[in-house]
């Protein structure tokens, strides 16, 4: 018998108890009550309000009002804040933020939109706020405790503004802050002006968090300035969006012209030389607001296509039954559209994309927990050497930047050929850490951003095709068509792709980046020898041809001797940062498979089936990796050859070109076999009986 | 004295007595329930090695058994009416999903769990089970009888013996017994009336001159309380070390022998009708089930 015929497959859908393995929350008992209050909330309500059909008006109903409540009372909203104010979840909460999106936005991603961007009008204050900014509005957002009699505070995040500037381009903003009045000794009093474009919880916002750019040569620079709904002036929250996607969270085009004391710019101001001079101009803080949240957006289709398998996978097995002269126990009364090959494998390939995008999501998240505190202590460190920032700042992370390369070359020697403790030593210097971590998330996370939303819309549109024409009804299981069409809108806000690929153009470069991508394929490798069902082999085949590319565009030059590797040649930065997406998201899997197999066999719920879900993880790895090393052969044969007049022209490195390429497209040897596989186990697997929302 | 039950004389005087000292110090209401596989899944009897079960059995996701659920949700409200009361959840099931069931039930309501690591299987012998649960009940630090409200589901959506807490009565010695119940009203001396469900959509209303008691919910009237965080948080502290210290309990099968067992089968029977009032259709449906 081949290994087709008796490789044990899964015979569930993964639950609770291997997703908290593989995403590493097994021990988390804080974040899996998270998750369960807001599941219960997404299966409920959510689904209630999708299903009476309230996504069909653009407008703020009173039912989808409700959701604010529920959000209140299960968690959802405290979740977002710092325990000492009401929150419940200790220390960073990336992670844990990001399951409650990927709960919710498994039902609704509008719903999902309307809990986050709570925590996103909060973050330029939590991440940059003074004391006093954070204590009162974590304070006032916090939900009321027994006894108290108040609202709790939502809030929104006003940057984007009506044409002709921001959008893509944050840097120019129309929106200006202005001194209003500065009485001798006393606070200066400000008069803010700002229209928004496109802003998300206007309807019920009590506070804001605005762009606004210097308008008075009496204050220094642009900022983030908060704005109250009592402020004198102007508070008008403008007329709703008519949107055709996510209508379970609310978006406006609002007005303000307010004046407020400048204790509201976001991380306070000093007076210098006659001067207002903000701590933080609004660059400063979104970058640090939007490093973050933008994950999480990605988790959310993430969690969409992850959703869609079950529903797909019931209506093919179920298809023909009740028809005339399909037998009960009949291939065709069991497996329906289950018996054909090409219904299993896209669906095959719509899971393992909703794995890797999960993955991916899950794993950016839980880094930047990790660099939280750690960015707090390099921070102080550098203060402490008289370094805040800027120029000077960059230069100072050179030497760290340095010593981590060190660090990442001597964990690829051989055990007993390295030094082990000058390793320890390295990795636990916090300025090595910093600027690992930050080197790495700097790319994970627009990666996760642009692959999971971008990639994922695609996928989604073919979750809908695999339901044919009950796919784009009402009716349809699983709500795949609004899936779809919202993952569009999750491709656009916080950031569309043009702005992912620009960021990664840049960060790509990074060197400490790149010695972790020759990490990877090291590790990769190494795993593929050991175990080649992995799918390792074709990931670091990809890994090494991006690696090879990239080195050789950085100095080659088009048929007119023109440099590629500029910063306008979008058309060539932006293929490789899209390859270098696909690549991240299919290690990021097969670390998480990784660790299933590691910590699953001896636990007591998944233990009893590890091999099924190992070996069915597996299949879905390889798929995945085949695909990511397909695209990145294809971007980089295109990038190589595409800019010279005939092939002759690329010269000596043509062969050393091809020579990548060729092990590349060896390296997939097995992936279609694994893809068999996988669909076979999606033949047999279990599924309830029905959704467990409504529908 | 309840109005139904023949009551021994010892009994009598132990409630009068309570009834005279006791009524104020609150009550220890114990909820006796344990996890079911969720029955939205596909529930295929299989055999195993142990006996019959379930296709998947462990891994399966599970809720708690509805009818135990509506009676910890009246338990915490009962707990909440009369001052200085305490709810324990007594549960026997397997450790590892108990815990995981207890991400979300530890949110719903204040209680202090008593974990026993044993099969939660639907085809345990009431008898082993009641024995066991009533043993665990015993154990309870500091439980005081004349205070004691023992709760539970009338029904199971997995076992459904029917006879579980009548079984853990009897083992407790409590003969005060109200099976489908629906409403409990405490008065302030501790004395109480219950409202069981009967035959013809009736109730039986009976009054009971107060603890020790056993009370088998049908639904009660509370809806399932959201998840309340703050109340999951406080009650993992006693979550948490009552898990670790969870015994194993060797519950099974007992002596039965099972021959077969099947999922009651589907009937489907579709006629479409059309241009026929609604009126119509309604007095032909009562008229199928009139038989
Ligand atoms: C429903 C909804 C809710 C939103 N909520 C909020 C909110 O709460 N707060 C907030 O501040 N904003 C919000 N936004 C705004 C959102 O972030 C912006 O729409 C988004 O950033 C894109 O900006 P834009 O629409 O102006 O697109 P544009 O700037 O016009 O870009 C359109 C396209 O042009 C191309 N392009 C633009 N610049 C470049 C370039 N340099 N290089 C190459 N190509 C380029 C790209 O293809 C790009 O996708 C929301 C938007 C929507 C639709």
């Amino acid at each position: 018998m081949s290994i087709q015929e008796t490789r044990k497959t899964m015979s569930m859908l993964p639950g609770d108890e291997v997703r908290q393995i593989m995403w590493r929350y097994s021990d988390r008992y804080d974040v899996q009550m998270a998750v369960m209050g807001a599941r219960s909330v997404a299966r409920g309500l959510v689904a209630r309000l999708v299903a009476d059909g309230e996504r069909n008006t653009h407008e703020w109903t009173a039912a989808k009002n409700t959701m604010y409540q529920a959000f209140d009372d299960s968690g959802i909203t405290a979740a977002g804040l710092d325990t000492s104010y009401g929150g419940i979840i200790d220390g960073p909460r990336n992670f844990a933020l990001a399951l409650i999106a990927y709960e919710l936005s498994w039902v609704d991603g509008g719903a999902s939109t309307t809990s986050l961007v709570n925590n996103l009008a909060l973050a330029p204050i939590v991440e940059k706020g003074t004391p006093e900014q954070k204590e009162r509005y974590m304070t006032l957002c916090c939900p009321p405790q027994p006894g108290e009699d108040r609202k709790t505070w939502r809030g929104a995040f006003a940057l984007t503004e009506p044409l002709p500037y921001v959008g893509v381009d944050t840097g120019v903003l129309s929106g200006k802050v202005r001194v209003a009045e500065w009485k001798e000794g006393e606070e200066p009093m400000l008069q803010v002006e700002k229209r928004g474009r496109f802003i998300t919880n206007m309807e019920a916002a009590n506070f804001v968090t605005a762009a606004v750019d210097t308008g008075d040569e009496r204050i220094k620079s642009s900022c983030m300035i908060i704005l109250e709904e009592g402020d004198e002036g102007i508070f008008d929250r403008g007329s709703p969006t008519l949107k055709m996607v996510h209508q379970l969270s609310n978006t406006c085009d609002p007005i303000f012209n307010l004046k407020v004391p400048a204790s509201r710019i976001v991380g306070g101001y000093t007076i210098q030389d006659g001067q207002i001079v903000p701590n933080l101009n609004h660059s400063e803080i979104i970058e640090a607001v939007f490093s973050r949240t933008r994950v999480t957006v990605g988790v959310m289709t993430a969690a969409k296509l992850l959703s869609a398998v079950e529903p797909v996978i019931r209506y093919h097995r179920t298809r023909f039954r009740g028809a005339v002269g399909i037998e009960e126990g009949s291939p065709r009364y069991d497996l329906g559209l289950q018996m054909k090959e090409d219904a299993l494998h896209r669906l095959a390939d719509l899971w393992a994309t909703g794995e890797a995008a999960s993955s991916l999501g899950f794993e950016t998240t839980r880094l930047y927990d990790d660099i939280t505190p750690i960015e707090d202590q390099a921070n102080a460190q550098l203060a402490e050497a008289g370094i805040n920032g800027g120029r000077a700042k960059m230069k100072a992370l050179r030497e760290p930047q340095e010593r981590a390369i060190e660090c990442i070359q001597l964990m690829m020697l051989p055990e007993g050929e390295r030094d082990e403790s000058r390793v320890q030593e390295l990795y636990d210097d916090v300025m090595v850490r910093y600027v690992w971590l930050d080197a790495i998330t700097n790319v994970l996370c627009p990666a996760c951003k642009l692959w999971d939303t971008g990639h994922g819309a695609n996928m989604l549109r073919e979750a809908v095709s695999m339901m044919g024409g009950y796919g784009i009804t009402e009716d349809c299981p699983g709500f795949l068509f609004q899936k779809w069409n919202d993952a569009q809108l999750e491709a656009t806000y916080e950031g569309p792709e043009v702005v992912q690929r620009r960021h990664i153009s840049v960060t790509m470069n990074n060197p400490v980046f790149l010695a972790q991508v020759d990490l990877w394929i090291h590790n990769l490798t190494k795993l593929a020898a050991e175990q080649p069902e992995s799918g390792a082999a074709a990931l670091a085949a990809g890994f090494e041809m991006w690696k090879w590319a990239q080195k050789y565009l950085s100095t080659a030059a088009d048929a007119s001797g023109a440099r590629l590797y500029r910063n306008q040649r979008q058309g060539v930065l932006f293929p490789l940062t899209d390859a270098i997406a696909w690549l991240v998201a299919a290690r990021s899997l097969i670390a998480d498979v990784q660790e299933l197999a590691q910590q699953g066999a001896d636990h007591p719920v998944v233990g009893t089936d590890i091999k099924g879900y190992v070996n069915t993880f597996n299949d879905l790895c390889n798929i995945q990796s085949a695909r990511a090393a397909g695209e990145v052969g294809r971007i980089c044969a295109e990038l190589f050859y595409g800019y010279v007049d005939n092939a002759e022209q690329t010269g000596g490195a043509a062969a050393e070109f091809q020579a990548c390429r060729a092990k590349l497209d060896a390296s997939l040897a097995g992936s279609k076999l694994a893809k068999d596989r996988a669909g076979k186990a999606l033949a047999t697997i279990m599924i309830p009986e029905a959704l467990d929302y409504p529908a | 004295m309840c109005s139904l039950a023949l009551v021994p004389a010892d009994y009598t005087q132990m409630k009068i007595n309570q009834m005279e000292n006791k009524t104020m110090e609150g009550l220890q209401i114990v909820v006796c329930g344990t996890l079911v596989p969720d029955p939205l899944q596909t529930l295929e009897p299989v055999t195993t090695p142990t006996g019959p079960g379930l296709k998947n059995e462990t891994m399966l996701p599970s809720v708690l058994d509805p009818w135990a659920a509506h009676s910890l949700y009246e338990a915490a409200n009962l707990a909440k009416k009369v001052p200085g009361s305490k709810v324990y959840l007594v549960s026997l099931g397997p450790k590892a999903k108990l815990q995981q069931l207890m991400m979300t039930v530890a949110q719903k309501v204040p209680f202090e769990l008593v974990a026993i690591d044993g099969t939660a299987g639907g085809f345990t012998d009431a008898m082993e089970v009641a024995k066991t649960l009533a043993t665990a009940i015993e154990a309870i630090p500091g439980l005081d009888k004349t205070r004691l409200l023992v709760f539970g589901g009338c029904a199971s959506a997995s076992r459904d013996a029917g006879v579980t807490m009548q079984l853990i009565g009897e083992q407790l010695g409590i003969t005060d017994q109200f099976v489908g119940v629906d409403e409990i009203s405490m008065s302030d001396d501790g004395s109480f009336s219950v409202l069981e469900r009967i035959e013809g959509g009736q109730y039986l209303a009976s009054t009971c001159a107060g603890a020790p008691a056993v009370l088998a919910w049908a639904t009660g009237s509370l809806p399932e309380p959201p998840n309340n965080p703050q109340v999951g948080m406080a009650n993992m502290r006693f979550v948490m070390p009552a898990l670790q210290k969870a015994q194993p309990a060797a519950v099974g099968v007992g002596g039965i022998n099972f021959e077969k067992s099947e999922v009651p089968a589907q009937k489907r029977a579709t006629r479409i009708v059309k241009d026929v009032s609604a009126d119509v259709i309604a007095a032909e449906i009562v008229e199928w089930i009139k038989g």
